[in-house]
């Protein structure tokens, strides 16, 4: 399984030489990182050509990254059915930058490229439909951004005297804990990347 | 006389409907009694799932999952920890292994009970809700002895399962396997020749094989479409390696062809049990790893290691090494994966959880074009959703 991952991966990078910028197996997947111009070119070539043969685009989804300056990964995972293979595709990009949409060659790619633009605001070139989908109507802002705090900005609750529901900025009677489990012992360990900081 | 100007017009449909099969918002645009567009609007049930695993523990992360597709709990929670299991690269006994498929055919029965009775409801037919939802109390209440809960159970752990089966559950359970096929068999002499059951389910939302792989469909709905696609079959997990059942697939992908193969599925499943009970070796059922899996209580009592175990996993949680990983299980309603990065601390960087339901809602639109109004309820109900997981 791993030895015709790596194989295949051999063959995507000499194939698509200019637009495959890295690839690995790791845990027995195939991941390639492609240029973000190319990913339509690069995902015909997987859905078509006879060693790819990848007829299924199973999800789409964005991973922020706020340290770097493209901050965001948008990650395609696709089946082939007729080789029994899955691979996925990586492509970077930041909040300006628009990601050619894939909804030509995949009708699947519809929603899930909604669903990056609603949670990440990734944005979609291409796509016809290019709404929120799962927040709510009038929704400022992308949850899943991790500068977007967990309880939101905004609650809801219903107002008696006015007969419909509000909308308040969030009040938390306590402050929201995080709790840093990184620090105390393993900077006691000689030889931790951390004793060297302190 | 002046040709007469026929509008369309717009329907909305749900969000409160019994026939939306949760909070399916769907607005449609009617030319008379005929679909032109149907659109619909989710995430009424958004609660943020991915957001707040990105804030929790992984054992903690693991009951979102129950709550995700709420009909089969247990199949998802397979999917976190064999994504978590892998990136820390350990494996669960095989005691656990063979329980766990146990519980996921008990799943795929609690799922296609619910959903045939249902959309069987739907369609007119109220009686097999009533009878079916007798079976799944008695399943739910295999999945409380096992972890206290019927519904949100909790029960897969990372490394393993919560707890050994109690003593005499698999001689009832044995008890029903034998019982249940007299059950289905009354079902199917209900629905599968009955004449209005037919008028309303032939030939409506017919998927082709094609289509059915351009929309990611999975599961049932892309068995049904002919193609013979199964993850326990073609990527095996567990031990389903060793399990020895046959995959159904329709001819037509049509409503009655998706009704058939969930049927049919429930018998294959039936066999699964049998086998997984039959084979089902003795040993532990959570791994032996005490950086991942707690101590038992007497442990504890005597062991100042243990005690140390025991307080770090249960305020830390257990790191796991920095990677990626997409793992995959075949649940009732198709393929469900969990994305999960970690960046090497107990808390995951990211779970993206991709739900079956998700693509298959997305279909709606193309499924009822052309179709009358009463299609699309057959047609809603057919493709089997669930709006925990498509709203997450």
């Amino acid at each position: 399984m791993t030895q015709a991952l790596q194989d295949l991966g051999d063959y995507l990078s000499s194939a698509l030489a200019q637009d495959v910028l890295s690839w690995e197996v790791a845990k027995g997947e195939l991941m390639i990182t492609v240029r973000t111009p190319a990913i339509t070119k690069v995902m015909a070539f997987l859905r078509d050509d006879s060693n790819c043969q990848f007829k299924q685009l199973m999800d789409i989804c964005g991973v922020d990254y706020p340290g770097r300056e493209q901050r965001f990964d948008v990650v395609y995972n696709l089946l082939s059915l007729k080789h029994n293979q899955r691979i996925r595709v990586k492509v970077n990009t930041d909040e300006e930058t628009a990601v050619p949409s894939v909804v030509s060659l995949y009708s699947s790619a519809g929603w899930f490229e909604r669903e990056v633009w609603d949670m990440f605001g990734v944005i979609f070139d291409g796509n016809p439909d290019l709404r929120r989908i799962l927040t709510d109507y009038g929704f400022q802002g992308h949850p899943l951004r991790k500068d977007f705090p967990l309880t939101g900005y905004v609650e809801v609750r219903y107002d008696d005297d006015q007969k419909r529901v509000v909308y308040e900025p969030v009040k938390l009677t306590q402050d929201f804990r995080s709790f840093d489990f990184l620090s105390p012992w393993e900077g006691m360990l000689p030889g931790d990347e951390k004793a060297g900081k302190a | 006389m002046a040709e007469a100007q026929i509008k369309t017009f717009n329907i909305n449909f749900g969000p409160q409907h019994p026939a939306a099969h949760g909070v399916l918002r769907l607005i449609l645009e009617m030319s008379g009694e005929i679909v032109e567009r149907a659109d619909p609007h989710i995430g009424l049930l958004h609660r943020g799932t991915e957001k707040l695993i990105e804030y929790k523990t992984y054992a903690q992360a693991t009951p979102y999952f129950d709550r995700l597709d709420y009909v089969c709990p247990m199949n998802q929670e397979h999917a976190f920890v064999r994504a978590v299991e892998k990136l820390l690269g350990i494996e669960a006994p095989p005691r656990a292994q063979y329980i766990r498929v146990l519980f996921d055919e008990i799943g795929r029965i609690l799922n296609h009970l619910l959903n045939i009775t249902a959309f069987a409801g739907d369609v007119g037919a109220l009686t097999p809700m009533l009878w079916g939802f007798e079976e799944r109390e008695k399943l739910m209440e295999f999945y409380e002895r096992v972890c206290g809960a019927r519904l949100h159970a909790n029960y897969y752990r990372v490394g393993g399962v919560a707890a050994d089966l109690p003593a005499g559950l698999v001689e009832d359970i044995l008890t029903w396997i034998d019982a249940f096929p007299g059950w289905l068999g009354d079902i199917e002499k209900l629905l599968n020749n009955n004449r209005i059951f037919k008028q309303r389910t032939v030939d409506i939302g017919v998927v082709t094989a094609e289509q059915a792989l351009d929309w990611a469909f999975t599961g049932p709905n892309l068995r049904a479409s002919g193609i013979a696609w199964d993850l326990r079959k073609a990527q095996p997990y567990a031990v389903y390696d060793e399990m020895d059942f046959d995959i159904p697939i329709g001819k037509n992908g049509d409503c009655y062809d998706r009704y058939m193969v969930r049927i049919l599925e429930m018998y294959e499943s039936l066999k699964i049990m049998r086998q997984a009970i039959e084979k089902m070796p003795k040993g532990p059922v959570r791994t032996e790893d005490r950086k991942v899996a707690a101590p038992s209580r007497g442990e504890m009592k005597r062991s100042m290691e243990a005690l140390i175990h025991h307080f770090k996993l249960f305020t830390e949680g257990f790191h796991v090494p920095a990677g990626e990983t997409y793992s995959v299980v075949e649940t009732p309603k198709g393929e469900f994966g969990v994305y999960l990065v970690s960046d090497g601390t107990n808390k995951a960087y990211r779970c993206k959880i991709r739900a079956p339901a998700f693509a298959h809602l997305q279909a709606t639109d193309f499924m009822s074009k052309g179709h009358m109004l009463a299609d699309a309820v057959a047609n809603i109900g057919s493709i089997d959703i669930v709006f925990g997981e498509i709203d997450r």
